[in-house]
């Protein structure tokens, strides 16, 4: 009998999603559960803006929540310009929420944890948020680079050094996600992996002792919890203050 | 806005595209995320752009715009709400203050009343009693008057009895008296007595 090894990474394999018809449109199973969220998305709005009820029921509430929650975001973190991104910033914030959640779900594929998922969508916010800057100030936004009140004879340092920071924005932005849904994933794998190979190599006594590795993975599953939630948010909240820095220079 | 989004994701997807292009070309790594030969990676990221531009326009035109209204619409009715509250207390406190108005002119009217009452009372009382008091005094004055009189009638006929008495004493005892000594010494004796 061959020992059963650990294999952490094969749950971020692509596969063709949707049949026949998906394979010849190369449809990933990554792309299925982004529609599974936007179904989810529409679902909730679409009960939740049903009764439209001035005392609100539950998923309206929920709605609500969600709603106030994200528009305070960018009010606070942007301004009144805030406004105008929320749109944006919501989409952002619940489609990565979305999918950290639902990747913790078995057999469901977490689309966060892919790099160029997460690469496309900071690399999207920067350019983004670049271009704003450009769009409201024109080329005194380059001014950006330069802090105030410091030395001239400092700025030849400090201006490549700001302009460095500020492109390393998408690469920290999307790398911060990707590898914190990437580890989460590989370690409920690698401690749900410790289960069998224990059952496998001490038989009856290691499938009572593989109640370790179990309990762990219970622990782990609510700080995957908490960690789907909170970089859902940091992206967010990070999004709200390079949109901060496009509109306000500082 | 919506130029400033499409031109940022077209940017976007062109890097991405790029980027992953040029990683095919390198070995596959062990990690299915890094590998960029595998032509889904890239594929899922075209997916993914059309998947968040929908989820884009589906909450900014539709869901988004709804809740604001309902939260739009509540706040609207919460200040409507508060507002006629408040109207209708300063209207409840208008009318307290009238209230207390009214009591108190009406206080100020009986007091005003009762004084003028007491003061009409007090004078015909005063009024009243000088009455009294002025025909008291004309009937003492006439009773004096009476008594003076029957008392100088009383006075009239002291003399006389007087006279005839000592008349009549004197001429027991001595016979014959003398008229003018017995007048004198009568008249002697009533002035001593002040009856003269």
């Amino acid at each position: 009998m061959a020992a059963p090894t650990i294999d952490a990474l094969s749950q971020f394999r692509l596969t063709t999603g949707l049949g026949p018809i998906g394979r010849a449109v190369n449809f990933t199973n990554s792309n299925e559960m982004m529609l599974i969220a936007v179904a989810i998305v529409v679902v909730l709005f679409a009960i939740g803006l049903r009764t439209r009820a001035l005392v609100p029921g539950r998923l309206q509430s929920l709605v609500e929540a969600f709603y106030e929650f994200v528009y305070g975001m960018c009010v606070d973190n942007i301004g009144e310009e805030g406004r105008k991104f929320f749109p944006l910033v919501f989409t952002i914030f619940v489609f990565i929420l979305l999918g950290n959640l639902l990747g913790l779900f078995p057999y469901f594929f977490a689309y966060t944890s892919g790099i160029v998922v997460t690469a496309t969508m900071a690399l999207f916010v920067f350019i983004f948020s670049t271009g704003v800057g450009f769009y409201i100030h024109g080329w005194r936004f380059l001014k950006f680079f330069v802090p105030d009140g410091v030395p001239g004879w400092m700025l030849p340092m400090l201006v490549p050094i700001e302009f460095i920071s500020y492109l390393s924005r998408p690469v920290s932005l999307s790398v911060r996600l990707f590898a914190n849904m990437t580890a989460g994933h590989v370690m409920l794998e690698v401690f749900a992996g410790f289960m069998i190979m224990l059952t496998a190599t001490l038989g009856i006594f290691g499938a009572v002792a593989s109640i370790i590795p179990l309990g762990l993975n219970v622990a782990l599953i609510a700080l995957e919890l908490l960690v789907a939630c909170l970089q859902a948010y940091v992206f967010a909240i990070l999004t709200c203050l390079y949109l901060h820095d496009a509109v306000h220079m500082h | 806005m919506r130029r400033l989004l499409a031109i940022a994701s077209l940017a976007c997807g062109a890097a991405i595209g790029s980027l992953t292009l040029s990683g095919a070309a390198h070995a596959a790594s062990s990690m299915p995320q890094m590998d960029f030969s595998n032509p889904l990676n890239l594929s899922q990221v075209v997916w993914l752009v059309i998947i968040l531009v929908v989820l884009y326009f589906i909450l900014a035109n539709w869901a988004l715009p709804g809740v604001g209204a309902i939260l739009a619409e509540r706040a609207q009715r919460i200040q409507t709400d508060l507002d006629a509250a408040h109207a209708a207390k300063a209207e409840a406190d208008a009318a307290v203050a009238e209230l207390q108005a009214a009591i108190r002119s009406a206080r100020e009217e009986a007091t005003a009343e009762l004084a003028r009452a007491t003061d009409a009372a007090k004078a015909d009382a005063a009024h009243q009693a000088e009455e009294l008091a002025r025909t008291l005094d004309e009937r003492l004055a006439r009773a004096e008057a009476d008594i003076a009189a029957a008392r100088a009638e009383a006075m009239k006929a002291i003399r006389p009895i007087a006279t005839e008495t000592a008349n009549l004493l004197i001429g027991r005892l001595t016979g014959a008296a003398d008229e003018a000594r017995v007048g004198r010494g009568i008249d002697a004796a009533l002035s001593a007595r002040g009856m003269a």
